[in-house]
């Protein structure tokens, strides 16, 4: 008996792949968790919060439970012995604060949103009548709403046992700041708001969990995170470990908003346990805008020394980053993971930055697509071509006075990052040209002449970011919980089919597909011969899951390094099998060859003899199989330079984009169509902070924009076309060359879209709009409407270069 | 995501409809035509009716006919078919032009004329375009018909002329045969609801504009026709110039709301851009 298989047409790297997933997933025969129906099957309820903050007098669920198909109603105190505190697994200073932070609260609201009751009954419909039945009586206690009054002495609290709304303040020095502005002729200083984002994947959130026997649990969940959720939902509900198996079924995006342990998964689990019946709880959409993160919310002041000539000195970063009410996984660190890219791809010779996290009566924030490093690229870019236009040099002249050239990689930046390569110019040159540049800039000036009511702005970002999370030595020395590695196990069946078994965990990127391709080269077997095993702590037991665009750079390796060893495994037994020295046999596509012979095996024989074990080597196993854990030393950085050209209408303040151009590198590509995907995905989010998308909250602390009406996701008649390109640096950090793509448009177009509506401006005296650039802003801005603002930002420049601090005192207690 | 329950009525004739909600008594309830503006706010709970009656099996309200110097549209026909609706192309294009701006294509599939003139929402577009055309509404009750003016009919805020009983059956819009019109939109993005919108209706003797009528969305809490911009119009050349003179005065007399889009100032504003540019491409100069 011989196994059959195709043999691979030729090498899969770099070939665009159509993705396996898409049929299943286009066609719906694919199954969410919300699809999930178990026998006596219970629904889960929530009474949330409609004021901000308020003191629970009274909540009595008695009613509800006698209402209709009601199985058992409970508040708060009725879990004390069910769950402690949700998880924040970030410590990212030594003054860190962590309110508690339960499933359902048990003294005080803190958020619109915020969990007060629930209600357990037979269908969804009886659980969400029988809210309505729970008294609740509120003392309502004032709103902490904007970070900066927060922070004041005389500020209400948010967690009063804390005695302070600030949640943790951080400092960091690269190289001494105050010398570069002893000697600087110019300072340009800033202030950039970052606004509130709301994630809107399109799957709501949902959990389901069975019983399966006694404290034996399995749990389906709409998450990023399966791993993470298996650990901490034993941790906050003290389910032991061993005992609980986490299903990511297909999972309908997440942008970071489901890289979370949440009060939902904790509460379906401890029901289930209690009631001794299968519990599931899914998300509509109007309580994922209240009770699922909420990302970005920074304020970002900023200072850059530099000379006339355009040589930047240094940069000092100052950050207030709203938390919301309550830390949820990662909500402290988010934007201290981008402290290191501030400086971006610019050679300063220091670097001061500071962040202060205020805790808010709003929903918490986290991770949100890029996570830290769009809040630093925002800054970068922004004030980058503000300097520009400040010094009157072109801004990208400015940026090639100041990048790393490419002969000088690797190259460890003012921040103490090791960047190990990159292309800014090719990159570059290559945008330009895509853009007609030159023709866009001569079209701005004769639009200006003649006094156009349409003005014509050029925006440039040439971000960088890190990607691959990452080395677990530096997590552990900024103070996270776990590690960064990722694990991989590669099998061939009886019949020389391939299991890649991987620890990452796909919501929407398309991982079946390049895994495949990875796998199918390095084992020299058929793309359709590959199977991904992803998303389920039972047969994927090892892994850390998917963000920071992790998955190909970390994951990815460990695929490759896990199918090396089995190709060596099957060369030992290819030597047995034809009587030759391992020395002497040679692997190319899938065959096995023994050197100057016509004597081969093919990998698919190979592993059906390793199968019957009939004939093994001496000292060897059956079986084909290897794994291998990848613990990466350094991040990977990609890279790219993003164009955009915007329409103004003065007469409006509409803003259209005529044309966006992006020219990134990330590195070697395994599928062109996946990473066309995501950057145009990514570019379309970060399009969308720029001009459309705000979650707004009024002065008592209600979320005014609490529904798709009001928070406006654009789609596509709203996007331009976009017009993409790459370079490929490869990464020398990992075999595959890879750097990673999740994020990078993301990150890079927000920039370049302001800094071309602001651009269109500046003859108007404009020199910021601040997100989302609205059309009434932008209107205003033209009216001169804000002329008084920013001429008192711009009243130092340029002589006045003396230290401004902060606009406000961020060092009271 | 869940409505409050509540009975349901799907009666097949106007008279059952009416027999319908005559039967409610006084219970609350709520007439559902295409359901794209009563659904969410049901699904939301911000509403909870006892009873609802739903037209769409209601033949007779659908579709539009020809009745001289008018044409009559069902109560019950779809954005959708107003956009195409060759009768409509040729005698009220003002109608077609502003309801292919409604939302989206499953949203104009599914949303009815009718229903949207009865909600009364200050941001939808369909009244504006009905104010300026001087439409007729037709209004059912079990006293028999009456006909209510499109300048009566949008009387406040999410409160038509129709009242508890009754029901709007048909849209008679007087002829304006050989008009140019257009509908200027302002909105964020492109499923959004107005900031301000201009119904603009031209009719023009060579280079003249000899009749013009323009209507205006969400420049208060009811549409409003912009009668100062009108009559500025009349035998003025449908020129940039001549125009912009008399668009100038398109928020004379408006009461705009503010909100999270635009302040007041900024909506009167915008109504004399849009009004400049919907009457410069109603009338074909654009």
């Amino acid at each position: 008996m011989t196994a059959e298989a195709q043999a691979p047409e030729s090498r899969e790297l770099g070939r665009p792949r159509r993705r396996k997933e898409d049929q299943r997933l286009i066609t719906g025969r694919t199954r969410w968790t919300d699809n999930i129906s178990l026998p006596g099957m219970l629904h889960l309820a929530v009474l949330r919060s409609p004021l901000a903050h308020a003191r629970l007098e009274r909540v009595d669920v008695s009613a509800a439970r006698q209402a209709p198909g009601v199985v058992a109603a409970f508040t708060g105190t009725d879990f004390a012995e069910d769950f402690g505190s949700l998880p924040t697994a970030w410590t990212v200073s030594e003054d860190l604060k962590v309110p508690p932070h339960f499933p359902v609260t048990r003294d005080e609201v803190r958020y619109v949103g915020d969990a007060v009751a629930v209600v357990v009954a037979t269908s969804r419909a009886a659980a969400v009548d029988a809210l309505e039945a729970i008294d609740v009586s509120y003392a309502e206690l004032p709103a902490v709403v904007d970070m900066t009054a927060a922070l004041a002495d005389d500020s209400p609290l948010v967690h009063t046992d804390l005695g302070t709304n600030r949640c943790f303040s951080y400092h960091e020095d690269h190289g001494d700041y105050e010398a570069t502005k002893a000697r600087a002729e110019v300072v340009l200083r800033r202030r950039y708001v970052n606004q509130r984002l709301i994630p809107n994947a399109m799957e709501p959130r949902s959990v389901v969990v069975d019983p399966t026997a006694t404290d034996q649990f399995t749990i389906w969940s709409a998450t990023q995170v399966p791993h993470f959720v298996r650990i901490f939902l034993s941790l906050v509900v003290g389910v032991p470990e061993h005992r609980i198996r986490v299903i990511a079924p297909d999972v309908g995006g997440g942008f970071g908003s489901k890289l979370d342990v949440y009060a939902e998964e904790a509460l379906c689990l401890a029901l289930a346990r209690r009631l001794g019946k299968p519990v599931k709880w899914t998300a509509t959409r109007s309580e994922d805008y209240l009770a699922t993160i909420h990302g970005r919310d920074l304020i970002e002041d900023v200072e850059i020394t530099a000379m006339r000539d355009g040589r930047m000195l240094g940069l000092k970063v100052e950050l207030l980053s709203d938390m919301g009410a309550y830390l949820q996984l990662l909500t402290p660190s988010i934007a201290l993971l981008g402290r290191y890219m501030y400086p971006a791809i610019y050679k300063f010779e220091a670097h001061s930055f500071d962040c202060v996290g205020v805790f808010t009566t709003k929903t918490p924030t986290d991770a949100y697509r890029g996570a830290g490093r769009p809040e630093a690229t925002f800054l970068i870019e922004r004030a980058v071509d503000d300097l520009a236009a400040e010094l009157g040099i072109d801004a990208l002249e400015l940026r090639r006075r100041n990048w790393i050239r490419h002969e000088e990689f690797p190259f460890t930046t003012v921040a103490g990052l090791t960047y190990d390569s990159g292309n800014y110019e090719a990159a570059t040159a290559r945008a330009t040209e895509l853009f007609d540049y030159d023709g866009l800039r001569r079209e701005q000036s004769e639009r200006r002449e003649r006094n156009d009511s349409v003005q014509l702005g050029i925006g440039v970002s040439t971000y960088t970011e890190m990607c691959g999370l990452a080395p677990s030595r530096w997590l552990a020395d900024t103070g996270y919980a776990a590690g960064g590695w990722e694990r991989a196990t590669v099998r061939l069946t009886p019949l020389g089919k391939a299991e890649v078994v991987i620890g990452t965990s796909p919501h929407g990127q398309g991982h079946a597909t390049t895994f495949s391709q990875v796998a199918a080269d390095a084992l020299g077997v058929a793309f359709d011969d590959v199977e991904v095993v992803v998303n389920d702590t039972a047969t994927v037991p090892w892994g850390l899951d998917t963000y920071g665009s992790r998955s190909l750079v970390v994951g990815g390796t460990a695929i490759q390094q896990a199918a090396e060893k089995v190709v060596e495994q099957a060369r030992v037994l290819a030597a047995h099998l034809l009587e030759a020295d391992v020395s002497d046999v040679e692997f190319d596509s899938g065959t096995f060859r023994v050197r100057g012979t016509d004597a081969s095996k093919t990998i698919q024989e190979l592993a059906f003899a390793s199968f019957g074990a009939h004939s093994l080597p001496e000292g060897s196993e059956p079986l084909l199989d290897a794994h291998a854990t990848v613990d990466p030393e350094t991040f990977s950085y990609p890279h790219g330079t993003h164009l955009c050209a915007v329409e103004v209408d003065t007469e409006t303040g509409a803003s259209h984009i005529r044309s966006y151009v992006c020219v990134d590198d990330v590195g070697t590509v395994v599928n062109p169509l996946v990473v066309e995907g995501q950057v145009h995905g990514g570019v379309a989010q970060g399009i969308a902070q720029a001009l459309y998308e705000h979650g707004m909250y009024d002065s008592d602390g209600n979320l005014t924009t609490g529904t798709l009406v009001d928070y406006l996701v654009p789609g596509a008649p709203d996007l331009p076309s976009f017009v993409t390109d790459r370079t490929e640096t490869p990464s020398t950090t990992n075999p595959l060359g890879v750097k990673g793509v999740g994020e990078a448009g993301a990150i890079a177009s927000t920039p370049a879209v302001v800094n071309a509506v602001v651009d269109a401006l500046r003859p108007y005296g404009v020199t910021d709009i601040e997100m989302p650039c609205t059309p009434q802003r932008v209107w205003r801005a033209v009216q001169g409407g804000r002329a008084g603002e920013t001429a008192e930002q711009d009243q130092h420049w340029p002589e006045d270069v003396q230290s401004g601090g902060l606009p406000t005192d961020r060092g009271a207690q | 995501m869940i409505p409050v329950a509540f009975d349901y009525a799907a009666p097949t004739t106007i008279d059952e409809a009416l027999d319908s909600l005559a039967a409610a008594g006084e219970r609350d309830v709520k007439v559902l035509g295409g359901g794209q503006s009563l659904l969410p706010v049901l699904r939301m709970r911000l509403a909870a009716p006892e009873l609802l009656v739903d037209l769409s099996r209601v033949a007779e309200l659908r579709g539009v006919r020809d009745d001289g110097d008018a044409i009559v549209l069902g109560a019950m026909t779809t954005h959708d078919e107003v956009v195409r609706d060759p009768l409509v192309r040729q005698h009220a294009l003002l109608l077609s032009a502003a309801a292919a701006t409604v939302a989206d294509p499953q949203v104009r599939h599914r949303g009815t004329f009718g229903g949207n003139l009865v909600h009364c929402d200050p941001a939808g577009d369909m009244p504006a375009a009905a104010l300026a055309l001087d439409a007729q509404m037709v209004v059912a009750g079990h006293a028999g018909r009456r006909t209510v003016e499109a300048a009566d009919f949008f009387e406040d805020l999410f409160q038509s002329a129709v009242h508890d009983g009754e029901l709007l059956v048909e849209v008679r819009v007087p002829k304006h045969t050989g008009w140019g019109a257009h509908y200027e939109k302002f909105q964020r993005v492109a499923q959004a609801w107005s900031i301000v919108g201009v119904a603009a209706t031209v009719r023009a003797e060579g280079d003249t504009i000899v009749e013009a009528k323009v209507g205006l969305t969400n420049m208060g809490a009811t549409p409003v026709r912009a009668r100062a911009v009108e009559e500025a119009l009349v035998g003025q050349p449908a020129s940039d110039e001549a125009v912009r003179a008399a668009a100038a005065r398109a928020a004379e007399g408006t009461d705009p709301p503010t909100d999270a889009n635009a302040d007041a100032d900024y909506r009167r504003h915008l109504a004399g851009v849009l009004t400049r540019r919907a009457v410069l491409a109603a009338a074909g100069t654009a």
